[in-house]
């Protein structure tokens, strides 16, 4: 199936999200769609699937013009949609999310859950998702859950598959794999629009590319003649730079300690066992490691989050085991959060409300008991300034926000502050390749400042990239410790450390 | 990258980026015309039912005439209205309250018991004071008791985890059989009087009436303007000081107010207490603006209307005062219409149920006038 955009344009308010956009997607191809934040790339991608109408423009499916009037229109169509953030009852089995909404029944109408895992069985095999149709949701792992998605749009026979920003939450294992089932799709002959940030992944999975900029194409061309800086250049306009520049770390006084910190989960597994690190004022430590090996957790004690079982936090020389996330936020703590969506914002809240979420109280905000909203939206309207959050007005909804600037406001909220310890999650979550740069920098600049950064990522490049020190977690433990001086690590020991292979300790 | 940009060009970015927005058409929409329509909706099947009920069609239209007129058609009728409005209004605001913080408090009949019951015993037994200082302690003790009264269910949630909505309901029953018992103590009862009533509240302790001066049957009193500075504060609290922006967040998001360190049972015990205070000042302001004494039962359902005023009100200070005038004048021209028309005022409690109904479906009332929203609204709305 093949489908076309034509002269498509969508606006929000004074934002004009997509403009004139013209676009062919085909049967049997992959399509990257590439493009800064805020370029209005899921916009496009959400009128496809009917969740929004365009204003102007048509759609053809199969050369001929088609009316969306609502979110299951595109199903209907066959144009099927995985969003990033996944729409899944965690208590349902695979099968019963599959089939939710178009259950299949029996003749009474009653549900014929049997001919429902039947038909999952089909789909898993023909397309190789290997997914176990009766765990519960919950109980998956991020990257299978993706599959039940794909899974879910496939049981809807669509033939085109749109995936939004698919990556970003996939360690790089459940990447590659994710790529064996993209390929098998297309060999089916499904059409495929893939977004991404991360260049690399354009160039090795997509037929062909569009770049989008401000709501328009701006370029579009063929992987196989491209470079990821060509790339970068066609999306931001000019040359970025993939690597930091940096001096060499002058580490000073300690300034985070964990000494044997232990934390249980509610069935009382270990998620932290005997955890010690050390982050000095003036460097940056790293955290790597695969997703799910208590590197949340090592961030929920440091944040104080979560209580600790057993061991000592110390932050500037004052004992905080036991300090609640307010005195630490209030002894100089800044925190970007590991999911933005679920903890580090508030969708209905104006941008304005969003940049002092845990800042609110502080004096240069207080008229007594009440906050300056003046001063706030003052000081808002600088942060986006300063990290390019795209959008018309601070008391615009953050919800409005386009992924990556919402990343984006999270992190200008926590690194505009003064602070002496900086623990980044996924700092880069989502956001483009010059923002990334950006942010970057300036989680350097904190350091440079003599602030401790303490960064944790999937991402084994970003770690390599930034950290002056670095630390491999695996089952809850330290296992190895790294210096990275000058970069001097090497890629493949970590990331042999981070598979759990750490016989000789390279620190 | 920042450090390029001169610093002209930034000031102007930040002034743009400062410049108020028009409210979206989709928050009008929402805040106004959804509940409009609510109304009229309610108001047509609110007749359709009298039809159903054998009602002939002129008899109908005789009460909505008697329905317009006993709530806004007079002097006398306004006064009803607002005088009705009153409790709704301000237990209104503290259900509404609640709601923003994510509680569902359905203990406001309770709390406004406890207030009205307090104020009472204030009045009686502080009869010693003048009136500049016993009338404000009435209200304060009537708000202070509810408070503390809401508080048992948000102490109750914030320590075990009780859902508010059970313990608020068992808090309500307890209050109903105290209520009449402590109606039947000595030192409460009225002399000489075998049934449950209480002493009456001397004077000094009642909220001046405000009309009387044109006829003692008008009985508005100074608790409208207890109603309008409560409106204004809640407004303040909630949109303007730090407690109200750590109870909208942790309603909104729990998850970011607990990442923000906004303690939630900080936050539970005291949007509780703060809804308990505004149920017990609407109990303390019927006590001492209209009723004078305590009886079984003398909270009327006040305090369940109060759910549906906030709800109509969309937990918005504002909104509230207009849900609760609205509900306050379909009270007094019930009465009305029960009177001219001989219909029966438990069409009205229909009427208040169909608004609800139809508030708590958009979308039901979006199909029904498609014309009053913009096209792509139900698919926003949707997704
Ligand atoms: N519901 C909405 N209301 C108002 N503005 C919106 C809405 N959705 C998107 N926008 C605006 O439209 C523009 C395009 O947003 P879109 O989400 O399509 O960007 P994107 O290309 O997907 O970016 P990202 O890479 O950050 O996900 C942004 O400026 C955004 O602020
Ligand atoms: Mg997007």
């Amino acid at each position: 199936m093949d489908v076309e955009l034509r002269g498509i344009t969508k606006r929000f308010g004074s934002v004009v999200a997509n403009d004139n956009v013209n676009l062919t997607i085909r049967a049997g191809e992959v399509l990257g769609l590439l493009g800064e934040n805020g370029a209005g790339k899921s916009t496009m991608m959400n009128m496809l699937s009917g969740l929004y109408s365009p204003d102007e423009g048509q759609i053809l499916v199969d050369g001929k013009p088609v009316e969306f009037d609502g979110p299951g229109d595109g199903i209907e169509a066959g144009i099927g949609m995985v969003h990033q953030h996944f729409m899944l009852v965690p208590v349902f089995t695979v099968a019963e999310n599959v089939v939710l909404g178009v259950e299949p029944t029996g003749k009474m109408g009653y549900l014929d859950m049997k001919r429902a895992r039947r038909q999952v069985e089909e789909i898993n095999e023909k397309y190789g998702l290997h997914v176990p149709p009766d765990e519960l949701i919950e109980e998956l792992s991020v990257g299978i859950q993706q599959r039940v998605e794909i899974l879910k749009v496939l049981f809807r026979s669509a033939d085109v598959l749109i995936l939004d920003e698919p990556t970003a939450v996939l360690t790089p294992q459940e990447v590659h794999e994710f790529f064996g089932i993209v390929n098998t799709l297309k060999e089916a002959g499904k059409a495929i629009v893939f977004i991404t940030h991360k260049l690399h992944e354009i160039l090795e999975i997509s037929d062909r590319v569009s770049v989008l900029r401000q709501g328009r194409i701006t370029g579009e061309g063929y992987p196989k003649d491209l470079t990821e800086a060509d790339l970068a250049e066609m999306m931001v306009g000019r040359p970025v730079s993939f690597t930091t520049a940096k001096n060499t770390a002058t580490p000073g006084r300690t300034m985070l300690e964990l000494e044997g910190v232990s934390m249980l989960d509610e069935t009382d597994d270990r998620v932290l066992d005997n955890v010690s690190i050390t982050v000095r004022s003036g460097e940056v430590v790293g955290v790597a490691g695969v997703q799910g090996n208590g590197q949340t957790e090592l961030v929920e004690a440091i944040t104080g989050l979560e209580r600790i079982a057993s061991g000592k936090i110390t932050f500037d020389g004052e004992n905080i085991s036991h300090a609640s996330v307010r005195e630490r936020h209030k002894m100089g703590m800044a925190h970007i959060p590991e999911d933005r969506h679920k903890s580090g914002m508030v969708d209905s809240f104006t941008i304005a409300e969003n940049m002092v979420l845990n800042n609110y109280y502080a004096p240069e905000y207080s008229k007594g008991w009440a906050i300056d909203w003046q001063k706030v939206a003052e000081t808002a309207a600088r942060y986006c300034v300063d990290f390019d959050v795209r959008t018309p007005s601070v008391f615009l909804p953050g919800g409005s926000l386009s992924g990556g600037n919402q990343q984006k406001m999270v992190v200008a909220r926590e690194l505009e502050r003064e602070t002496k310890l900086v623990v980044a999650s996924q700092p880069t979550r989502g956001v483009d390749v010059g923002s990334i740069e950006y942010i970057h920098e300036r989680l350097i600049g904190s350091r440079d400042e003599g602030d401790g950064v303490l960064i944790v990522s999937s991402e084994l490049d970003e770690v390599l990239g930034l950290s002056d020190r670095i630390y491999v977690m695996y089952d809850g433990r330290i296992v190895a410790e790294f210096d990275n001086t000058d970069g001097k690590a090497d890629r493949n020991t970590v990331g042999l450390a981070m598979a759990g292979s750490f016989g000789e300790d390279a620190a | 990258m920042s450090e390029h940009k001169d610093l002209k060009s930034v000031n102007e970015k930040m002034r743009s980026l400062m410049a108020r927005t028009t409210h979206g058409r989709d928050d009008f929409e929402d805040l106004v015309i959804v509940p409009l329509f609510a109304v009229v909706v309610a108001l047509v099947f609110g007749a359709l039912i009298m039809l159903a009920t054998a009602v002939d069609i002129p008899t109908i239209g005789r009460s909505f005439v008697a329905l317009a007129v006993g709530s806004v058609g007079s002097l006398s009728a306004w006064s009803e209205t607002l005088t009705a409005a009153v409790p709704l209004v301000l237990a209104g605001l503290g259900l509404g309250l609640g709601f923003r913080a994510g509680l569902f408090n359905i203990g406001a009949e309770g709390q406004l018991l406890m207030g009205g019951l307090a104020a009472v015993i204030a009045g009686f037994s502080l009869d010693f004071l003048p009136m500049v200082i016993h009338l404000p302690l009435t209200l304060l003790i009537g708000a202070a008791v509810g408070a503390g009264y809401a508080a048992i269910a948000g102490i109750l949630k914030a320590t075990t985890g009780a859902h508010e909505v059970i313990s608020t309901i068992m808090l309500n029953l307890i209050s109903f059989e105290l209520l009449n018992w402590l109606l039947r103590q000595p030192w409460i009862q009225r002399e000489g009087r075998s049934d449950p009533i209480s002493k009456s509240v001397p004077d000094s302790a009642r909220l001046p009436q405000l009309l009387d001066w044109i006829s003692p049957n008008f009985r508005l009193h100074a608790g409208v303007f207890v109603m309008l500075l409560a409106v204004a504060f809640i407004w303040w609290l909630l949109f303007r000081s730090k407690v109200g922006f750590a109870f909208r967040t942790s309603g909104e998001n729990p998850s970011a107010a607990n990442y923000a360190g906004m303690k939630a049972s900080l936050v539970i015990v005291l949007a509780m207490a703060t809804a308990g205070a505004l149920a017990g000042l609407a109990g303390a302001a019927q006590i001492t603006g209209v009723l004078g004494r305590a009886s079984p039962g003398f909270s009327a359902g006040i305090g369940f209307d109060a759910i549906a005023v906030a709800l109509l009100g969309r937990s918005h200070p504002v909104g509230i005062l207009f849900a609760g005038i609205l509900f306050g004048g379909l009270e007094a021209g019930g009465r009305q219409m029960q009177v001219d028309a001989g219909v029966s005022i438990d069409l009205i409690g229909i009427i208040q149920a169909l608004i609800i109904v139809f508030i708590a479906a958009p979308l039901l009332v979006r199909a029904i006038f498609p014309w009053g929203f913009r096209r792509s609204s139900k698919k926003e709305d949707a997704a």
